[in-house]
């Protein structure tokens, strides 16, 4: 038996040391932010469930400037999910006819056709537009 | 063959990456326009209690809650590893948990509306 194995060291600084690193750790953090919200989400329904003077005042909680400076972020972060997760959808369901696949850019792009398809109909039905 | 419980664990980051890929950033923006000062109409009360009120609504609403969370706890359990944290079992024990437990939160006030 090695009496002294050798350890790798475990450090973090990897990510910087090439660009895709550091892009696909922006894409992990967006779990942050995607978590977060909802948590928040959480508890609006907690102020919703105790009536309309709680709802109101969660409704004040999201109008302090933390509250802004977080949804700018989680809404930037919540995006750059979205476009890695569809860019990804060619590899991760890739669709065969007859001989041949069909192109990456038709599976991307249904998706994406579809991601415009529902948040329009989210903020038409959610009375934002 | 080995057994292995990771599609127990892949398949709701899956299903909830797709949710929050599709959902999220529009539901954001819901709440940014609040944040601005500027609520849409279904973030009213009246409007929103209404809506809480059909089962159909919180089940929907139940499961895009529990989902996100799954897979935001599944991609912070798997970054913490890639930071360095290599206590594995123990990050996927607490990040499951807390995800059960908040998504129980989420439940009880969703059946309280």
């Amino acid at each position: 038996m090695n009496r002294n194995p050798y350890l790798r060291p475990i450090t973090s600084e990897w990510i910087f040391r090439h660009p895709r690193y550091l892009r696909y750790m922006v894409r992990e953090f967006s779990c942050l932010f995607i978590g977060g919200w909802t948590l928040l989400m959480v508890w609006g329904l907690k102020q919703l469930a105790e009536g309309p003077a709680a709802w109101a005042a969660f409704l004040e909680l999201l109008r302090s400037p933390a509250s802004i400076v977080f949804h700018l972020l989680a809404l930037a972060f919540a995006i750059y999910h979205s476009v890695t997760w569809f860019n990804l959808t060619p590899k991760a369901l890739p669709l065969q006819v007859g001989e041949g696949f069909v192109p990456d850019w038709v599976i991307a792009g249904a998706h994406y056709a579809a991601w415009v398809v529902v948040s329009s109909c989210v903020l038409i039905l959610g009375g934002a537009l | 063959m080995a057994r292995s419980n990771k599609p127990l664990v892949w398949g709701p980051f899956a299903a909830g990456g797709t949710l929050t890929a599709f959902l999220t950033p529009v539901l954001v923006a819901l709440t940014l326009l609040a944040a601005l000062g500027h609520p849409p109409e279904v973030l009213g009360y009246e409007r929103l209690s209404a809506l809480g009120h059909h089962p159909l609504f919180k089940f929907a609403l139940a499961g895009v809650i529990g989902l996100s969370l799954w897979s935001a706890a599944h991609r912070l359990r798997i970054t913490a590893y890639d930071l360095g944290v290599r206590a594995d079992a123990l990050v996927a024990a607490v990040l499951y948990s807390a995800t059960l437990a908040c998504t129980g939160v989420a439940v009880y006030y969703l059946l309280k509306l």
